[in-house]
């Protein structure tokens, strides 16, 4: 049989510097947390690898998370970094089930950012919070020379108190599970894309960013929620795929049962992407306990970030940590973990 | 290779001496440049690669087509036993 | 969206599935040389649901993934350049060359960027007058209009800085090269739909009558598929080998007479090597001589490039459908889309990494 290991190329994966794929939310970026990080910080809390940790302290639970915001352009149709960092923190101690409680802002600033620039986004940081009814508490401010930031970054945390009797946690999710999504996909990356250098398009494309802390709280009232997770970078996909693996369960989705706006679909048609593995900002994926399942998709409907809830699909017992989805004309195909950042293509 | 989808033409300009358009995919549009299609008219479907119109969608054989296969589903009677 | 949704409709779908298991009596070997249609039948699961008897072998019609390993490692060396805006389609920054992909060149300071439009590089050109904007022209003769026009109107509107770097590859030679193989199974063709767009499908009516096998030329979505596949299947079973097209709404005989024009204008066929398979005569384009100053091949001098083939492995094979990229024991274990070994697993559009990346992992 033929030798492969003579005069190979070189293996992309041993890499000496980070590269930009590292950040995508795809498999190198699992790469980078599993081989750099968890080894590293090694403790239970983060070993969950949830979106959140969650502490016990005193009597009560404690949902601990942080995010970071660099995203180009700082203002997209829809919204900017500052929406963004506010809500998506908050989304992220949603997703365990916590009441938001407070933020912190931490904002990395270019020598030569424009004052009015950042004002705008200060002030779209203090109606989202003031909307979310969440306090931005404390922060931080460091400025750094020209060149060494791209204009501004955000890091925000939160804390969050986890009601009694709520175990959320995508480690929870199991066979039999039905998985209801709050809405359309790939509304926000597509629209941050409609203004990248080189690609842009014009149509009716917003992000979706929203704070998802509201919903949560009439799911949970509603029936029993196992598991829920934003899919943020990496998509839908991907977080199918990594609820699949915590839980270590199979899951199946049908294509035609996850909704995509037109233009949305148009512009990823064009660009030759998969929605399912381009960015959400103001969506969540719920795996719901089989007899609660209707309530919950009707208490989702009933709220005006669900409107366009669907059930997706189901947890199962086969094929455990496998994600088949089935394609309109009734094949099937296995979702996987994009490799990096998906790419434009023309071939 | 070569992702081409099909988009309808909305606007019709010149920009450096070379034929360009506007061209709709349902809800998105984008420029392209319409060089290869000179013939190519506003309310036109076209088929754009890399950002180029590279031919023109045929709507009366996309219809037929369309209708052809319909009748062969009729005409077969559709069968229970379709895949999945 | 219209004339893509109702390619795509289960119903249609359903009804071309049963009549392909009517025409079909015995075992057939059918290839599509588009690696977008691979993608396509990958992603729909469509190879799964047809009879048994249709084996679909997966030809060589990846432009990424045959881009010889020689032309990869002078695009990065002059990516590589600090006076150099590298542009290429989003396809080939992961193209693994000797050392490294393009988006490792991007991390260490290389100026690489997307583009979706070839002409989007001649407004990065005017944009940025001190640096040299090269451009990676890769393609079938799909993107060879899009490609020339780039390089004619560099020089129509006198943007010096710009240049290509020049990897066109044809379809009909390397169906040759497919047919001519000794260990030849491919018994029909689905043609490329897009570039007969471009080229029409005269070039392939002696290649049907010479080589006895039916060519057809078929279109991307899952019905345009089934539509091609059924249409070989009843060529085949009737013992007829004609260039039939199904994919009537896009591809005329003559294609397109201005594209084509443009095309031959701009570049001469030459001699290319294929990863994977080697070189095949008159398979390629490269830019005619008159437009010299454009040419970054001829432009840059990279000195020499030393490019460390990868031991044989079996996606020449694969390429030509001869094997099936489950045949190969590196597959999915030492050859994944992270640490490709060959050709068809570097690019999303090869037959190895399609199955790879649409869970074909599974003994199925």
């Amino acid at each position: 049989m033929n030798d492969f290991t003579l005069s190979c190329p070189l293996p992309i994966t041993n890499r000496k510097t980070i590269v930009l794929g590292h950040g995508s939310g795809g498999k190198l970026s699992a790469q980078l947390i599993r081989q750099m990080f968890l080894p590293a910080f090694d403790n239970p809390l983060l070993n969950r690898l949830d979106d959140q940790a969650v502490l016990a302290v005193g009597g009560a639970r404690i949902a601990f998370t942080t995010d970071s915001y660099v995203v180009t352009p700082l203002f997209f149709p829809g919204g900017d970094i500052g929406r963004l960092a506010v809500h998506g923190t908050i989304n992220d101690l949603a997703m365990s089930g916590a009441q938001p409680l407070a933020l912190s802002a931490a904002f990395i600033l270019e020598e030569g950012f424009e004052m009015e620039d950042l004002r705008r986004v200060v002030d779209s940081m203090a109606e989202a919070a003031r909307a979310a009814g969440v306090p931005i508490a404390t922060g931080d401010t460091k400025v750094v020379p020209r060149g060494a930031a791209d204009r501004m970054f955000i890091t925000t945390s939160g804390v969050g108190l986890v009601p009694e009797g709520v175990n959320i946690s995508a480690a929870n999710a199991r066979p039999g599970d039905q998985i209801l999504l709050s809405g359309s996909i790939a509304d926000h990356g597509m629209a941050v894309m409609s203004k990248r250098e080189n690609m842009e398009f014009e149509g009716a494309l917003e992000s979706d960013t929203a704070a998802l802390h509201r919903l949560v709280a009439d799911m949970i009232a509603a029936g029993e929620i196992h598991a829920l997770r934003d899919p943020t970078r990496g998509g839908l996909g991907a977080t199918l795929v990594e609820i699949a693996a915590s839980a270590r369960i199979g899951v199946e989705a049908e294509s035609a049962a996850i909704p995509v706006h037109e233009p949305v679909r148009a512009a990823c048609e064009l660009l030759g992407l998969d929605p399912l593995f381009v960015a959400n900002e103001g969506k969540l994926v719920a795996f719901v306990a089989p007899e609660s399942a209707a309530r919950v998709l009707a208490a989702m409907r009933a709220n005006p970030l669900g409107r366009e809830a669907a059930r997706i699909g189901q947890a199962v017992e086969a094929h455990a940590g496998l994600v088949l989805l089935k394609t309109e004309i009734g094949g099937s195909r296995v979702l996987d973990l994009p490799f990096g950042e998906q790419l434009p293509r023309i071939c | 290779m070569c992702l081409a989808v099909p988009g309808k033409l909305t606007e019709l300009y010149d920009a450096g001496g070379i034929a360009m358009a506007r061209v709709d995919f349902g809800g998105v549009t984008r420029e392209a440049c319409l060089a290869y299609l000179p013939e190519a008219a506003i309310g036109d479907y076209v088929l754009v690669h890399a950002g180029f119109a590279i031919t023109m969608v045929d709507q009366a054989e996309a219809l037929q087509t369309l209708d052809d296969l319909r009748q062969l589903g009729e005409l077969a009677g559709e069968e229970d036993s379709g895949p999945a | 969206m219209k004339y893509v949704d109702e390619f795509r409709n289960h119903a249609l779908a359903r009804s071309l599935f049963a009549e392909i298991r009517r025409a079909v009596t015995r075992p057939w070997v059918i290839m599509e040389i588009c690696g977008g249609q691979t993608h396509s039948i990958v992603k729909y699961g469509l190879d799964q649901l047809l009879p048994p008897e249709i084996e679909l072998a997966h030809g060589p019609g990846c432009p990424v993934c045959v881009t010889s390993l020689d032309l990869i490692d002078r695009a990065h060396a002059i990516a590589r350049r600090p006076d150099v805006i590298f542009c290429s389609f989003g396809d080939m920054l992961r193209v693994p060359g000797s050392a490294g992909d393009l988006f490792q060149i991007k991390a260490l300071g290389g100026d690489v960027r997307v583009v979706y439009s070839p002409l989007d590089c001649l407004k990065v050109a005017r944009a940025n007058p001190d640096k040299r904007v090269v451009f990676f022209a890769i393609g079938f003769e799909t993107t060879a209009p899009a490609n020339a026009m780039s390089v004619w109107q560099a020089r129509a509107l006198g943007i010096a800085n710009y240049s290509a770097l020049v990897s066109h590859v044809t379809v009909p030679p390397a169906m040759v090269a497919i047919l001519e193989s000794p260990t030849n199974r491919v018994q029909a063709f689905l043609g490329a739909g897009h570039v007969c767009a471009v080229m029409g499908w005269e070039e392939y009516e002696p290649l049907a009558s010479r080589y006895r096998v039916p060519i057809v030329v078929t279109g991307f979505e899952p019905v345009d598929l089934l539509e091609g596949i059924l249409a070989a299947v009843r060529q085949l079973e009737s013992g007829r080998c004609e260039v039939e097209n199904r994919y009537a709404r896009a591809v005329r005989r003559e294609g397109n007479l201005d594209a084509k024009r443009m095309v031959f204008r701009v570049f001469e066929p030459c001699d290319r090597a294929w990863r994977g398979i080697g070189v095949i005569p008159g398979s390629g384009y490269r830019l005619r001589e008159e437009f010299a100053a454009f040419d970054a091949a001829r432009i840059f001098d990279v000195g020499d490039i030393v490019s460390q083939e990868p031991a044989e492995c079996i996606s020449g094979l694969v390429l030509q459908g001869a094997r099936r990229p489950l045949d190969c024991p590196a597959f999915g274990t030492r050859c994944t889309p992270e640490t490709p070994l060959g050709a068809t697993m570097v690019s999303g559009e090869g037959a190895c990494a399609a199955y790879y990346n649409y869970g074909r992992r599974l003994s199925q």
